[in-house]
C-alpha cells in the first residue's frame, strides 16, 4: 500500500511500532501532490521545506512513542480560511493574495502541540461563500471522481484533497454546509460541530453566528481523532463554550441499538435524485436492521432555511468583511484619489463577483427602512427552524437526511445563476441556522461513480452519538475504502 | 415582486465602499430582484409573537479584565499595505 492512502489511525498505530518514518509519510503525501494537483488544483499552497523539517522533528519523537503527542508526523491540509503563522492565507481572495498572517488560529494551535504537520493550505471559495468552489479567486477546485465536475464548496479543496490521498485529513470550515456539501460530493467524511465547540479564533470570519470549524477526513474513527484534537474552550473566541469535551473515540464501538433516528418528511421532496433518495433509504435501513429504530418526524419550516440563511449571513458578511479596506492588510489598489476612493477601488478589485453580491445584499437588508423587512424578519423565522430541531429532537436522539439532492453537477453549471447554486445547500443550511451538529458520510454512488452522502444532525454538543451511529453504518459498508480513478 | 433600482443598487453600493461599474449595477440589479422575490416567502410566515433569534448558546457574556496581554507586534505592521514607522499610511484625508 502506498503510504498517501493511509488513515490517521493506520499511520498512527505504523509510526509508533517504527513500521514507518514520519519523513517517508510526509514526502508520499508531497509526492501524491505533485503527481495530482495540476488535475485537481486543491492546494493553494503547499509547504514542502516547513512539512520535512516537521516530520524530521516527528521521527525524533517517535523515538519514545509513549511520550509521542497523540497526532505525531500526521500530515493535514488546512483550509485557507484558517490563519497559519508565516504561511500566507488568502482566504481564496485576491484581497488577500499575499497576506502572511503573524499567528496561528486556535485550531492551528492545537493541531501542532498534537503533532501533526500541516501540509498545505488548500482551494476554498472566496472568503468561504459557495457551494462549489468555482467562486475560488485563484482556480476552481476539480472533483477527483470526475475532474469536470465540482467538488461542492466551499471547503472543495479540503475534501477534494483527502478523497484523492493529498492528505491524511483536513480542516474546512461550514456557514451553511460548506464541510458537509464537499464531503459528499467528494466521498469523504466531514463534520460541522455544534456553534460554540470548536473556536473561531483566527479563523477568517463569514457569518459569525453560523461559521464552525471541522474535520474533513478519510473515515468516522478519523473524525472522532480530529473533533477530539480541535473541540474545546478557548477565552479567545467568545462564542466558545465551556463544557467538558468527552472521548469520543471511547463511544464510537457502542452500536446503535436502541437509538431512535428522526426521518423529516420535508427532507424526502420531489425533484431529488432518485438515486440519492434510494441510497439514504437503504442507509436508514441498514442502521434499522443494527438496532436502530426509524421514527417520522417532521420540521415544518424546512422550505424557509435557505431564505433565511441568505439574509442573515450576507448580514452578518457586509459587517465582517468591512474590514478590508486597504489599511492594516490585505490589497490596496494603487491609485486612488483620497480615503473613500482608495477603500472604494481596493474593495472594487479585491473582491469577486459573489463576494460582491453577498456584501450588497447584506448592507441592504440592514440598511434604514428595510431592517425590519428583511432581517429582523429572517431572525424571528430563525428562532422558528430552530424550534422545529429542537421539538423534533425530544422524539429521537439524531436526525437522518440527504446531504444534497443531487451528486456532484458539472463546473459551469450553476455559475450563471447564483440562487440556483443557493439551492445546493438546501438540506445543510438550516443545521446552521439552528446550531446543531451535523456528519457527512458516504452512503452509496450513483449510476455515474458518483458518491453519495447521508447527514446524521444531532441535539447540541452531542457529535458523540452522530459519530458512533456514523461508525456503525461505515463498518457495515465499504463506500468509505473506494478510490477515485486518478 | 420587490422594485430595485439601479440607483438603489448603487447607493448601496456607496455604503458597502464598493465601486460597481455600469454592467456590474446591471446584473446586481438583477441579482438582487431575484434573490428579494426569493426571500419574500418568508412573508407567509406569521411571526408577530415569534422573538428574534439572538445566539445559539445562551449563557452569560463572557468577561475579562481590560488588561493588556501583549506586547505590540511589529510584524502586525508587516501585513500593511504602507507604513511609515509604527504607523500605518493611508492617503490624504484633510486637503
Amino acid at each position: 500500500m502506498d503510504l498517501f492512502q493511509l488513515t490517521i489511525h493506520e499511520a498512527t498505530h505504523l509510526l509508533r511500532q517504527r513500521a514507518i518514518r514520519a519523513l517517508d509519510l510526509t514526502q508520499a503525501v508531497l509526492a501524491r501532490i505533485r503527481a495530482t494537483d495540476l488535475a485537481l488544483q486543491s492546494y493553494l499552497t503547499v509547504c514542502v521545506d516547513e512539512a520535512e523539517a516537521q516530520a524530521a522533528l516527528a521521527d525524533q519523537q517517535l523515538r519514545t512513542p509513549d511520550s509521542a503527542p497523540p497526532l505525531c508526523g500526521i500530515p493535514i491540509a488546512i483550509k485557507d480560511v484558517i490563519l497559519t503563522k508565516g504561511v500566507r492565507s488568502t482566504a481564496g481572495s485576491r484581497m488577500l493574495a499575499d497576506f502572511v498572517p503573524p499567528y496561528d488560529a486556535a485550531v492551528i494551535q492545537r493541531l501542532k502541540e498534537a503533532g501533526a504537520i500541516i501540509i498545505g493550505k488548500v482551494n476554498c471559495d472566496e472568503f468561504a461563500m459557495g457551494s462549489s468552489n468555482e467562486n475560488s479567486a485563484f482556480a476552481p477546485t476539480r472533483n477527483p471522481w470526475d475532474v469536470n465536475r465540482v467538488p461542492g464548496g466551499s471547503s472543495g479543496g479540503s475534501a477534494a484533497a483527502v478523497a484523492a490521498h493529498q492528505a491524511l485529513a483536513s480542516l474546512g470550515t461550514d456557514t451553511g454546509g460548506s464541510i458537509r456539501l464537499p464531503a459528499a460530493f467528494c466521498g469523504v467524511t466531514g463534520m460541522k460541530p455544534t456553534y460554540g465547540r470548536v473556536s473561531r479564533y483566527g479563523v477568517v470570519a463569514y457569518a459569525s453566528s453560523l461559521d464552525q470549524v471541522g474535520p474533513v477526513t478519510k473515515d468516522v474513527r478519523d473524525c472522532a481523532l480530529l473533533l477530539q484534537t480541535i473541540a474545546g474552550h478557548d477565552p479567545k473566541d467568545s462564542t466558545s463554550v465551556n463544557l467538558p469535551v468527552p472521548d469520543y473515540q471511547a463511544t464510537l464501538t457502542r452500536g446503535v441499538r436502541g437509538l431512535r433516528i428522526g426521518i423529516p418528511k420535508e427532507y424526502f421532496v420531489e425533484g431529488m435524485q432518485p438515486e440519492v433518495e434510494s441510497a439514504v433509504r437503504e442507509s436508514i435501513a441498514a442502521l434499522t436492521a443494527l438496532g436502530a429504530e426509524a421514527v417520522p418526524i417532521s420540521l415544518p419550516h424546512t422550505a424557509y432555511a435557505v431564505a433565511t440563511y441568505y439574509i442573515i449571513a450576507t448580514a452578518e458578511a457586509s459587517s465582517n468583511l468591512a474590514r478590508y479596506d486597504g489599511v492594516r492588510y490585505g490589497y490596496r489598489a494603487p491609485q486612488s484619489d483620497g480615503l473613500n476612493s482608495m477603500y472604494e477601488r481596493s474593495r472594487a478589485d479585491g473582491f469577486g463577483a459573489e463576494v460582491k453580491r453577498r456584501i450588497l445584499l447584506g448592507t441592504y437588508v440592514l440598511s434604514a427602512g428595510y431592517y425590519d423587512a428583511y432581517y429582523l424578519k429572517a431572525q424571528k423565522v430563525r428562532t422558528l427552524i430552530r424550534q422545529d430541531f429542537l421539538h423534533a429532537l425530544h422524539s429521537c436522539d439524531l436526525i437522518a437526511t440527504p446531504v444534497a439532492p443531487t451528486t456532484a453537477f458539472a463546473l459551469g453549471d450553476k455559475v450563471t445563476d447564483p440562487l440556483t447554486m443557493y439551492l445546493s445547500d438546501i438540506f445543510t443550511i438550516a443545521v446552521n441556522l439552528a446550531g446543531l451538529p451535523g456528519i457527512s458520510i458516504p452512503c452509496g454512488f450513483d449510476t455515474q461513480g458518483l458518491p453519495i452522502g447521508l447527514q446524521l444532525i444531532g441535539k447540541p454538543f452531542d457529535e458523540a452519538t452522530l459519530l458512533r451511529t456514523a461508525y456503525s453504518y461505515e463498518q457495515q459498508t465499504t463506500w468509505h475504502t473506494r478510490k477515485p480513478p486518478l | 415582486m420587490p422594485l430595485v433600482t439601479q440607483e438603489e443598487v448603487q447607493r448601496v453600493a456607496r455604503l458597502a465602499r464598493l465601486t460597481l461599474t455600469t454592467q456590474e449595477a446591471e446584473a446586481m440589479t438583477e441579482h438582487f430582484t431575484k434573490v428579494l422575490t426569493y426571500v419574500e416567502t418568508l412573508n407567509t410566515l406569521p411571526t408577530d409573537t415569534i422573538a428574534p433569534f439572538t445566539h445559539a448558546v445562551t449563557g452569560p457574556t463572557p468577561l475579562r479584565a481590560d488588561r493588556v496581554t501583549n506586547a505590540p507586534d511589529e510584524n502586525l505592521l508587516r501585513t500593511a499595505p504602507a507604513t511609515d514607522a509604527t504607523f500605518f499610511k493611508v492617503p490624504k484625508i484633510i486637503e
